[in-house]
């Protein structure tokens, strides 16, 4: 048997063990929704980080063998570095922290870096210095977050702040694939749009967190509206639509009325079809949903060769190196889930969109754990905000639903995008230990109390 | 702590234990882990001055109502993409526009192409220094129907270019090649086509421009697929600029599949069962006198060669192929009975089938004028239908009304001969009755013993079978005449049915009727 004979059998062998580590890094996650133990639960977390290590290892062991590319080694033991630094550092300096959720944000940044690199090494690599920046952010964010209360009394800036941001795209950006996205500064380009979704959730949660009088729920609809209008105006159609079932969720949430919603689905029905009239951009993509081979070299191309993409993987995948995932148009951005379907499999795909939903639902149940109803909000929000985004990018892939480009929050390559859902996350994880305070006050009054000599236990 | 201890109740949360469907009292029966979720909370929460939450205030429910919501829509992905995986999938990889196998074909040795009895169609080779060649055995007799692999791709190269490029060897040999440095052999494609009857369908057709289409009836296996002009795939890639620049006269076109013709006479079969359809029972007491031509406002139709047929009924008419019988049937026929029977019959749809082929086109709707519902009764008109259709419309016929879906891959073997995948055959529709079927194989019994296929009649075997003569404009000017035959062998329990067209040449008596003859001949004579 010679070298590269046993390369093969290596390479396969690896392939078919990383979608066994990622269904138990799965499993593990779920298992830990389920148990009540917090011991157990601390156990199913260090297994998890062990896994995701593997599936990491594996997954640049198979790269290396297929390209013999030592600079590889290299970017590998820095990525290595980087999640002990990530999983070791932010345990210790915030140990309260949602562990599940550390680790499910490692592995979709561990899954991107893997694709991007398979995919684009350059790329990779600026990928992984706006990981490396986003993470330095992100340690400090919940420091923010714990003791600046002022956070949460700024609505009205951050109104300003977004639909300025937002207006200043429409207005000054160029056009890139048909959608203004990006502005520019000092050379360096940045789609504000990703940014504007921390802030608009904290606006929305600023203006609905009081008593919501009539008066108040019309100002933050309109508000919101605005936002909706700029990025539909700006072709922006998946940020639109993020923006908008966003505020549908925190609407709901505020103020438990479903008529509310009601009346919001169906004026956001009504504005889509009006769009769909209104807008050629709209209609083709519309069209290209319908039946994406009627004009496959043109407006269909890309979404056809993603379903060729998926076709090619099936279930278990061709290995990375062995697929053709280039094919489609714009993988690295809003095709990425194609490109993993393609050399990763289908089972790793439900796999990951199971991680996604777990990283929603921990969203929600921090939500659930807070009192500040401010708090409660964001956290919906941003919840909302990640869940729909996930939803539109890989259902857009995947032909389920007219594709509306956007982002695979962290896997994608690009830096707004991950900047922005590490924030995101950091913000969330703030909260968590909010909670983690409220939690630990009462948990010292009561021990002081139980201390008090003569004062019995009255629980 | 707690949230361990059992019997701990916070007495300012009482009311949320309705909420949690009493938490407290059955722990054991909650199963969703959201409901777990939803009691953690309880258990945890602290009441702040100030923040306490009236009594009654249900939490948590819209927070539970809008996980679940983002729930069910991220659970459809996951199902979405297992309909994806599993029904799509094989439709997705055979697409014609799908490169994906040429992307990765470094390692896969472009698998043959075989009949049932083993004869190679296409296979490629490898030279001392590995350099590969496609080499189709029989050059031109297969062309279009076969393809080619380079400079672009056809046929079932380009078909089948997913399975040929894929391989299904064991494991073992897929090391062992490996191993020695050789790349993996590709699958073998088996199709259902005959050679004896495709050479004798493709000499028979002789150097007309046009097709041939020989399929069974009751399985939609293809058998024979010629396309006149030709060429030789062997030598595609140099050819390839005069092939191309020649455009005129079409060479690359798959005629059988892809060429829209005029059917003429061959469109009665529908007319009559339009006509069937609408007497199912007087048909018998049709009578006709033709005096040899119809005139209704401006349009005038005359039998060919203005020939008088006299007192005619129904199989007379039909024997005859009598375009003035015909035409007064297009013109007392109810609104969009010939509309309904032409769309039944898969005109203006795509056909059942994964070969690559045009939509036949048929346009009288009830608002059309009288000389377009003659015209088109005869099959003249705006009409236009491919070979292949007109190959599946008789089959159906011949099946009792069933159609068939036609197919030329048979099935996939790896190339240690095991069974990858295979086809069986399926039924598209029941289309017409096995009366109606009867009745109209009667009077394709009638064409052939007394009417205008009289030349196969008397050779050992029976034959249902209709002519036409079909007139189309030349660019240029002038009209020339396209001759068809449709027609099937073995009438009480049919063989094979035989579509011809042969461009230009005449009559369908006189032309495609010998083409025919060839045919079946070759399929008794052996």
């Amino acid at each position: 048997m010679n070298l590269s004979t046993l390369f093969t059998i290596l390479m396969k062998a690896a392939h078919y063990l990383i979608l066994i580590l990622m269904g138990a890094y799965t499993i593990a996650a779920y298992a830990a929704f389920r148990s009540r133990s917090r011991e157990v639960r601390e156990r199913l977390f260090l297994r998890q980080d062990w896994l995701l290590l593997g599936i990491h290892f594996l997954a640049y062991l198979t790269m290396y063998l297929k390209t013999l590319n030592t600079e590889l080694l290299l970017f590998y033991a820095a990525q290595l570095i980087y999640f002990l630094f990530v999983l070791l550092l932010f345990r210790n300096l915030y140990p309260r922290i949602s562990k599940g959720l550390l680790n499910n944000m490692c592995l979709l940044v561990m899954t991107g870096f893997v694709m991007i690199t398979r995919l684009s090494y350059d790329e990779s690599v600026r990928q992984f210095r706006f990981a490396c920046i986003g993470t330095g952010i992100a340690l400090i964010v919940p420091v923010i977050i714990r003791k600046l209360h002022l956070l949460t009394k700024m609505s009205w800036a951050y109104a300003f702040v977004g639909i300025g941001l937002l207006g200043l795209v429409m207005v000054a950006s160029r056009s890139v694939n048909g959608a203004k996205l990006t502005l520019t500064v000092g050379g360096f380009a940045f789609q504000p749009s990703e940014f504007v979704k921390i802030i608009f959730v904290f606006a929305v949660a600023g203006l609905l967190a009081g008593e919501h009088s009539l008066k108040r729920i019309i100002t933050a609809t309109v508000l919101a509206a605005v936002h909706v209008g700029i990025l539909v105006i700006s072709t922006d159609l998946g940020s639109a639509l993020i923006f908008f079932v966003t505020y549908l969720v925190m609407l709901f949430v505020a103020t438990r009325n479903p008529f509310l919603v009601s009346i919001g689905v169906l004026a956001g029905a009504a504005a889509a079809v009006a769009a769909y009239f209104l807008f050629s951009h709209v209609r083709v993509r519309v069209q290209i949903w319908k039946d994406p081979f009627a004009d496959y070299a043109g407006s269909g191309y890309q979404i056809c060769q993603s379903l060729f993409s998926i076709a090619a993987g099936g279930w278990l995948g061709t290995g990375l190196y062995r697929g053709s995932p280039g094919a489609i148009p714009y993988v690295e951005e809003d095709f990425m889930f194609s490109a993993i379907l393609e050399e990763m499999g289908g089972i790793f795909g439900i796999c990951l969109i199971l991680v996604c939903l777990a990283v929603f639902i921990m969203f929600v149940n921090i939500a659930m754990k807070l009192e500040s109803r401010f708090y409660r909000l964001a956290a919906v929000g941003f919840g909302a905000i990640y869940a729909t985004q996930v939803f539109l990018t890989i259902g857009g892939g995947t032909k389920l639903i007219p594709m509306t480009g956007v982002t695979l929050p962290l896997v994608s390559y690009g830096g707004s995008s991950l900047l922005s859902t590490l924030i995101m996350i950091a913000i969330v994880q703030g909260l968590y230990m909010l909670r983690s305070d409220e939690v630990r006050e009462e948990y010292e009054t009561e021990r002081s109390r139980i201390s008090e000599p003569g004062q019995p236990y009255r629980d | 702590m707690r949230q361990n201890d059992p019997g701990y109740q916070n007495p300012d949360n009482h009311t949320e234990t309705d909420t949690g469907n009493s938490v407290q009292k059955d722990s054991r029966r909650r199963r969703s882990f959201l409901s777990r979720v939803h009691i953690r909370k309880i258990d945890l929460s602290s009441q702040q001055p100030g923040e306490t939450e009236e009594p009654g205030d249900r939490r948590n429910t819209e927070l539970v109502a809008v996980t679940y919501f983002f729930i069910a829509l991220l659970l459809l992905l996951t199902v979405w993409i297992g309909y994806l995986e599993i029904f799509r999938r094989d439709d997705l990889n055979s697409n014609i526009n799908n490169t994906k196998k040429a992307g990765t074909s470094g390692n896969v040795i472009r698998g043959s192409i075989l009949t049932g009895d083993g004869t190679i169609l296409a296979s490629t080779s490898i030279d001392g220094d590995g350099n590969e060649t496609r080499s189709y055995p029989y050059s031109n007799i297969f062309a279009h129907v076969i393809g080619y692999a380079s400079n672009g791709s056809a046929g079932l190269e380009a078909g089948e270019n997913y399975d040929l490029m894929s391989s299904h060897t064991s494991l073992l040999s897929q090391i062992q090649s490996k191993d020695d440095g050789k790349k993996v052999q590709g699958d073998n494609v088996i199709v259902t086509l005959n050679p004896s009857l495709q050479q004798t369908a493709y000499y028979a057709l002789g150097s007309y421009k046009g097709a041939v289409v020989v399929m069974e009836p009751d399985s939609g296996k293809i058998l024979a697929m010629v396309s006149k002009p030709d060429f030789d795939p062997n030598t595609i890639s140099t050819q390839w600029e005069s092939l191309v620049a020649d455009a005129s006269s079409g060479v690359l076109l798959n005629r059988a599949t892809q060429g829209l013709y005029p059917p003429g006479s061959t469109f009665k079969m529908l007319t009559t069962l339009a006509y069937l359809r609408e007497h199912p029972s007087d048909y018998n007491q049709f009578s006709w006198d033709c005096t040899g031509s119809l005139s209704q406002g401006d349009v005038t139709i005359t039998c060919y060669h203005g020939e008088q047929h006299g007192q005619e009924d129904l199989t007379a008419a039909f024997r005859n192929s009598c375009n003035t019988a015909f035409a007064d049937i297009g013109l007392n026929l109810k609104d969009n009975a010939l509309h309904n029977v032409a769309e039944d019959f898969l005109f203006n749809s795509k056909l059942p089938t994964d070969i690559q082929s045009s939509q036949s086109v048929f346009k009288l709707t009830k608002n059309s004028s009288d000389g377009e519902k003659m015209t088109t009764a005869i099959g003249q008109g705006d009409t236009l239908v491919t070979p292949l259709h007109m190959a599946m419309v008789t089959s159906t016929i011949a099946n009792g009304g069933i159609m068939m879906r036609p197919y030329l891959v048979d099935q996939i073997k790896s190339s240690e001969g095991d069974t990858v995948s295979k086809n069986d055959p399926s039924i598209y529709k029941k289309l017409m009755t096995p009366d109606e079927a009867q009745t109209i194989t009667q009077f394709m019994e009638a064409t052939v013993t007394s009417g205008t296929a009289q030349a196969l009649s008397g050779a050992g075997y029976s034959v249902a079978g209709k002519t036409g003569s079909a007139e189309h404009d030349i660019d240029g000017g002038g009209t020339g005449t396209h001759s068809w035959f449709c027609g099937f062998s073995n009438v009480d329990d049919p063989d094979i049915a035989v579509a011809v067209i042969a461009e230009d040449a005449g009559t369908g008596s006189a032309v495609a009727v010998p083409i025919a003859k060839q045919i079946f001949d070759a399929y008794y004579g052996g």
